[in-house]
């Protein structure tokens, strides 16, 4: 561990909480442009939290400390997550402690929260939201959990740091393996934050929506919490993706001067990454509930078939 | 460069042949799968290219050439005007359902594995893993064959199955003689037009493109 290790670790850490809502406003701006909409101004997330820091918190009557409690564990445990991901430099404090399949907790945990928080009230909306979300998690999760290993098998390591050293590092060789965990993953993460073809985050039509439907009884700071928990998990997300599978750019251990070059370069492919995904969400039609198994069937399809393959074609 | 990066762009084309084996087996729409075949057909094209310059084998890139004429263009496009004539644009109707059918693919895919590690060893080539893969895409397609229930995608099943068995002979042994080629290349033809004739046939007879309809030929 080393000087410039620590300061890579803080730096992740407030880059991924400070960036997360200008991704998300990324995202929104290249989608409306794709629409030929006019886009809401690229600030317009942080404009909201802070709006809704501002404003009062009103509580249920018979809400537990669970409820008040939730919005805080989920922020803690994503932006923990964030600080697991090797997005600047890989020598970091934090990857002693928890490697890839941590990460994958640290998401479930989150998880977990949000969906008996929205079960706490009552109310018919939240519950049917959780059991949705609970569903999309139980079939996203195997997937996700292949996708690591896949990456695991090629760098001989669970730890995301020596993955991203592995494959970033090395003399370029291309993984066919990696095409496939790619689709995978890119399906898993369009599942896991609510985008289109499984839940659509500009809904508010009740019958369809799955993470709206579960905060829908928050509001005040903790609506706040919760939206900016949703942004970087949405950051996470591009961010394991970069990590995997292109990790170019990305410093060594106590390289200074290769992290300040990763801070361009984490930018534009996370820009790259936001009108990508938002290119994605323009190109498909948000699908039946009862379709999502089949979809995330084949995201852990695709994944398990990236692991034989590469047992086939680069073992 | 070329010696270097070659073998593993082709193994990288052997990966998408795959994953485009498995797409047209969870495809449902009709003219989807259609484009699916034809892009199959350019990516055996380009591993076939990719071939020939790797081993600077002259009558690869005629194979090639046939392979971009013949499935690229021509075979989609009789397809396509099948479809136009016959005036079908539905969904293709399943026997088992896509979920299951992929995993029964995922079996197969182990099986093919298993089946080529051994062979593979044999083999002298660079890309002899990828023999494996164009027996795994093969079983694929002869499953899609199987569990369609109309005429027409187990035409394109029959197709895509002698993509994989092309993709076997190119990559993996670094392509057959000349006259076998041109030979397996003008029976797919053939075949497509037969087929075609078939698929009208049957419609003429039982005015839908079923094929369980045939098991109904046997004296009542």
């Amino acid at each position: 561990m080393s000087a410039a290790g620590i300061a890579a670790q803080f730096a992740e850490l407030a880059l991924a909480v400070l960036l997360a809502p200008l991704l998300t406003g990324w995202v929104n701006q290249c989608r409306a442009w794709l629409q030929n909409k006019s886009a809401p101004g690229i600030l317009q997330p942080y404009r909201v939290l802070a709006k809704l820091f501002q404003k009062e918190v009103i509580l249920a009557h018979n809400a537990s400390p669970l409820f008040r409690s939730a919005p805080y564990l989920i922020f803690g445990s994503l932006a923990l997550s964030a600080a697991i991901v090797p997005t600047l430099g890989t020598d970091l404090p934090l990857n002693e402690a928890a490697d890839a399949i941590a990460l994958v907790g640290l998401l479930a945990l989150a998880r977990l929260f949000i969906a008996l928080a929205a079960m706490d009230v009552g109310t018919a909306f939240g519950t049917l939201g959780a059991r949705r979300e609970m569903m999309v998690g139980f079939l996203a999760e195997p997937a996700l959990l292949m996708v690591f290993f896949t990456a695991s098998l090629i760098s001989h390591s669970t730890s995301l740091s020596t993955i991203v050293e592995a494959i970033a590092h090395r003399e370029l060789v291309i993984y066919p393996s990696m095409a496939f965990a790619g689709v995978a993953f890119v399906m898993v993460s369009l599942a896991e934050n609510a985008r289109i073809p499984i839940d659509n985050p500009a809904t508010h039509l009740e019958l369809t929506m799955i993470h709206e439907a579960m905060v829908l009884e928050y509001s005040g700071r903790h609506l706040a919490l919760i939206e900016w928990a949703a942004s970087l998990k949405l950051f996470v997300h591009m961010c394991i993706g970069l990590a995997l599978f292109f990790p170019f750019g990305i410093a060594g251990g106590g390289d200074w001067l290769g992290l300040v070059l990763a801070l361009p370069a984490l930018a534009a492919k996370l820009a790259v990454g936001g009108a990508a995904l938002a290119l994605i969400e323009m190109l498909s039609a948000k699908m039946r509930i009862f379709r999502a198994p089949e979809f995330l069937g084949t995201a852990f399809l695709l994944a398990v078939l990236a692991m034989l393959v590469h047992v086939m074609l680069e073992g | 460069m070329l010696q270097h990066f070659g073998p593993q762009v082709i193994n990288l084309l052997a990966a998408v042949l795959l994953l485009l084996a498995f797409a047209m087996l969870s495809q449902r729409r009709i003219l989807s799968l259609i484009n699916l075949f034809a892009a199959q057909g350019f990516v055996l094209f380009l591993s076939t290219a990719l071939v020939a310059a790797l081993t600077d084998q002259k009558h690869l890139y005629v194979s090639a050439a046939v392979t971009l004429v013949l499935k690229v263009t021509l075979l989609p496009w009789i397809l396509h005007r099948l479809i136009r004539r016959l005036n079908v644009k539905w969904d293709v109707e399943t026997l088992i359902n896509i979920p299951t059918t992929m995993l029964v693919g995922i079996l197969l895919v182990i099986l093919a594995f298993n089946l080529a590690a051994p062979i593979s060893q044999l083999a002298g080539t660079v890309t002899r893993s990828t023999l494996g893969i164009a027996l795994a895409s093969m079983l694929l397609s002869f499953m899609m064959m199987i569990t369609r229930s109309k005429a027409v995608p187990q035409v394109i099943g029959f197709l895509s199955m002698e993509n994989g068995l092309f993709f076997a002979a190119t990559a993996a042994v670094y392509g057959m003689p000349m006259v076998v080629e041109l030979g397996v290349a003008l029976d797919v033809l053939v075949a497509a037009l037969i087929l075609g004739i078939f698929i009208f046939e049957i419609r003429e007879r039982f005015d839908t493109l079923d094929t369980r309809h045939l098991e109904k030929l046997k004296e009542h």
